[in-house]
């Protein structure tokens, strides 16, 4: 083989201090499809920024490590550097303007046009658009990718699979594109259409054009890329050619790390039926949940992981009726009211967010004010009523309340009437769970309540939800991006992918086993 | 069945999308009978107004097709023209010389006022209708400290008429006799068919037409296709790498000359002007007229201009009258038709928002749902 395409040669790169990527090396020969797959945070965004210069890196200290492009060092200063030097980009998001045509979406700012006296006056801009010329190039893109689409249709008329080629065409539409980076380009997908997308991928690579094509579901990473290179924790753990890889190899690499499960004894859990979950769906952005049923039984941490995305925080978001939804949930055999967010709360749900500081605290507020607000809101409690006429804030009670919970969750403060803002992430963590707490819930909801809080405040807040759930039964279903912080404490865990539960796993099964639900292979599952 | 259905829903979406102006037209035709105004009177007036203030409203288009909402800063640009009507009359210059000469003064004025308006409404992202609103006042205490006391004092007024009494400052009223009508009659063809006997303002109209032709053709170009772009999705556009806030600027500096030359042929029509006045009411007029004419803050077409300024000006011509003729009293007439002027701008940008939340809906809607198969 000659000269590889592009060279990573030891990229390594810190955020404050926090080492994301260290050492990585990998080559991509001219043609080749490279699948490129790693958890959250395995730092597969990181290195795509890196290698498209995104002006976030040199602001960040820049990075370790050179990028080669046939042979020759390269340094990008922004996106367009990158562009200009063949190498294209098509994200997650559709960036395509909608009331565009394909056409003019493809050509961009890159509009074929036809000059005219007035440029001479007020330059460039001042040419005429050259349509047939536009039309002529965003045909060819089309073809090149082997499928059919009309040219000048609106892009917001179109389906979700045609939009997805739209945005593919317009990279190729650059004559000196070599490689193509994919950034989950089947997410929105249909099977179907995903399908007709690897063939064009693996069209593409035919023609000369290197791809890195980055996807958490593997089926279509092993079936399409030529060599496969699994990130983990800012390291590649593998890169192999993809020839006789299973999906339960890659899953195995992505998620294997060698930490034992902590084996804290469970409590035992009632063979009742406490929370059911039918055929939910929330419309969340960025995090839809199509369909999802469970069974949550009393006394139970039930976990729900899966990736960022698929629609996992959707489900206590979509339930607590923060954003519409519907399905059917019961709890205690009652059903309940969705789109509802006060009904829900007084039917004994509880809910600490995930979105700590918007949803889940009134930053300018003091401490007692923030733990006892929902209940007073919701249970009348904390009030004292004058003459039945109105009621006045009991602030003897609040600040008892408070003071219970700073001392129980071990809140560090320097008083009931510090505003929470001024409270550390793991502190203000533990306000949102004395606020849920103090509700005395029936079940409890805890989204990511460990994200972004530092370890000893991690192991605190773990503890706290096991404690409440071992001393008062407390039913307690728990989202979170960490497996091991779910493999620690819940009893059941299941896997959302792609808006659906792929499979619920107890905590002790092997870890394999969870990489291989979120790599959208097991999307029949079910409940298992 | 289905396509009973269709039809059904494409008549309703019709109607809500064109629900101002069939309100307006609805108001007009009623009120026509009411005013016991002759075809004549209506017709020969309504070319007149036509003339007058057409230019002015096309000065809205540009903006509202880069994503900028109804361009209330125009105002700027309006003022603009009135400091070159100023300079024209002081200096005594007659005829279309001196609106040549009032807009040569303008153009440098309106487009430094343009940018400068263009910068702050880049700075005010996603409320520019807003803050182009207040920029108006802001402008108008400018103009006003301009006019009533650097005129004359610094910057030398020559002619007693343009003065105020006390020696410097311009008057509140300012007569035009000497440019008065002079593009309206520039080519002026008498019309005569039998009793019916029309005035056509013919050097008026082939401006505005340029205008028109200018602005078609202008679409067509980069900058054009440009600034659809911007409109539309300013990150997109940023992201393919268009300068996205030079786009917008410019949009608010054609649009701020664009209304600079529009003030000036709707004074020469008039005659007089109301020197610290005129120009913030040809904000309202303008903003009223093109969503009348079925514009919304998003989209704008020449023929939405057109619709508007007639509609706008046929309530104006038969409202006092009806008003009359109803409530015997014509400044009934003239209170409603002000009501109705500004009702219609806050029941566009009202159902506005509400269609689009409306739409925002429907784009998720495939998004909610248990989806087909689903378990």
């Amino acid at each position: 083989m000659s000269e590889p395409l592009l060279s990573l040669k030891n990229i390594s790169k810190e955020f404050y201090g926090n080492r994301v990527l260290e050492d990585v090396s990998f080559t991509i020969n001219k043609g080749e499809i490279i699948g490129l797959v790693g958890e959250n945070g395995a730092g597969k965004t990181t290195l795509m920024r890196i290698l498209f210069g995104m002006p976030v890196i040199a602001e960040t200290g820049g990075f370790g490590g050179t990028i080669e492009l046939e042979g020759t060092p390269v340094v990008f200063t922004s996106p367009f550097d990158a562009l200009d030097a063949g190498i294209g980009m098509v994200h997650q998001e559709f960036s395509l303007i909608p009331g565009f045509t394909a056409t003019e979406n493809i050509t961009l700012n890159r509009e074929s046009l036809k000059r005219n006296f007035m440029c001479d006056i007020f330059g460039e801009r001042m040419s005429i658009l050259d349509r047939a010329a536009m039309h002529n190039r965003a045909q060819a893109a089309i073809e090149r990718l082997g499928v059919k689409i009309d040219p000048e249709t609106l892009v917001s008329e179109m389906p979700v699979g045609h939009k997805q080629f739209t945005e593919i065409a317009r990279e190729i539409d650059r004559k000196q594109v070599k490689l193509l980076v994919l950034d989950e380009p089947t997410a929105v997908l249909t099977e179907s259409e995903a399908e007709i997308l690897l063939a064009s991928i693996r069209n593409l690579a035919a023609q000369g054009i290197s791809v890195i094509f980055i996807s958490h579901r593997l089926a279509e990473v092993t079936s399409v890329a030529d060599k496969i290179v699994v990130l983990r924790d800012g390291k590649v753990v593998k890169e192999t050619p993809a020839k006789n890889v299973t999906i339960r190899d890659v899953a195995g690499w992505m998620v294997g790390r060698d930490v034992k499960i902590e084996s804290h004894e469970r409590t035992p859990v009632e063979n009742r039926v406490y929370l059911s979950v039918q055929n939910l769906w929330v419309d969340m952005p960025g995090e839809t949940v199509r369909s999802v049923s469970f069974d949550v039984n009393k006394g139970e941490i039930f976990g729900i992981g899966g990736l960022t995305g698929q629609g996992k925080l959707g489900i206590p978001n979509g339930i607590m009726g923060l954003f519409p939804a519907g399905g059917k949930v019961l709890l205690d055999d009652k059903e309940l009211p969705l789109n509802n967010a006060r009904a829900v709360l007084e039917a004994g749900l509880a809910f600490v967010s995930e979105d700590r500081r918007g949803v889940g605290l009134l930053l300018d507020e003091s401490l007692d004010w923030n733990i006892a607000f929902t209940a007073m809101q919701i249970k009348n409690q904390f009030l004292t009523s004058i003459l039945n006429l109105f009621s006045l804030r009991d602030a003897k009670g609040m600040t008892k309340l408070a003071q219970e919970y700073i001392q129980a969750l071990e809140i560090r403060c320097t008083g009931v009437k510090q505003k929470a803002k001024e409270l550390s992430g793991g502190n203000q963590q533990k306000v949102c769970l004395a606020k849920a707490f103090a509700l005395e819930p029936k079940l409890l909801f805890v989204s990511e309540p460990t994200r972004g809080i530092d370890v000893g405040a991690k192991t605190i807040v773990l503890d706290t939800l096991r404690r409440y759930n071992k001393e008062y039964g407390m039913t307690i279903v728990m989202v979170s991006s960490e497996l091991e912080e779910l493999r620690a404490i819940c009893h059941r865990i299941a896997i959302v992918d792609e808006g659906r539960i792929a499979g619920i796993l107890p905590y002790s099964a092997a870890i394999e086993e969870f990489g291989y639900l979120m790599s959208g292979s097991a999307k029949e599952g079910g409940a298992a | 069945m289905k396509s009973k259905e269709m039809t059904g829903k494409k008549i309703i979406n019709f109607l809500s999308d064109n629900i101002v102006t069939i309100v307006f037209l609805v108001i007009a035709i009623i009120a026509i009978p009411f005013s016991k105004l002759s075809a004549q009177y209506i017709i020969t007036n309504l070319v007149d107004r036509f003339a007058r203030s057409a230019f002015l409203v096309f000065a809205l288009i540009l903006p509202i097709l880069a994503g900028m909402g109804i361009n209330f800063a125009m105002v700027l640009g309006a003022t603009a023209g009135q400091i070159g009507l100023i300079f024209a009359i002081d200096h005594r210059i007659m005829g279309i010389q001196g609106l040549i000469y009032a807009a040569l003064i303008g153009i440098p004025i309106a487009i430094l006022l343009g940018w400068f308006s263009g910068l702050v409404l880049n700075k005010a992202r996603g409320r520019e209708m807003v803050t182009g609103f207040i920029l108006g006042y802001f402008m108008d205490g400018i103009y006003q400290f301009f006019g009533l006391y650097l005129m004359g004092w610094i910057i030398p007024l020559s002619t007693a008429a343009v003065r105020q009494v006390r020696g410097y400052g311009v008057r509140n009223t300012l007569g035009l006799e000497p440019v008065r009508g002079a593009l309206d009659k520039l080519i002026n063809i008498p019309i005569k068919i039998g009793t019916f006997s029309l005035n056509l303002p013919l050097g008026t109209f082939i401006v505005i037409t340029l205008l028109g032709l200018f602005v078609v053709w202008f679409r067509k170009t980069k900058l054009g296709q440009d600034m659809r772009a911007v409109g539309q999705d300013q990150v997109v556009a940023n992201a393919a790498g268009i300068n996205v806030d030079r786009t917008r600027i410019l949009a608010i500096i054609i649009s701020t000359i664009l209304a600079c030359l529009g003030q000036i042929i709707f004074l020469q029509n008039m005659g007089n002007m109301f020197t610290y006045t005129s120009q913030r009411q040809a904000g309202f007029f303008a903003a009223a007229a093109i969503l009348v004419g079925g514009a919304s803050v998003t989209h704008a077409k020449i023929i939405n201009v057109i619709v508007g300024v007639i509609l706008v000006h046929l309530l104006y011509i038969t409202m006092p009258l009806a008003g009359k003729e109803i409530f015997a009293s014509a400044m009934i007439g003239q209170y409603m038709s002000d009501f109705i002027n500004y009702g219609i701008i806050s029941l566009s940008l009202v159902l506005y928002a509400w269609r689009n939340r409306r739409n925002a809906e429907l784009a998720r809607a495939s998004l909610r749902g248990a989806p087909e198969g689903g378990k």
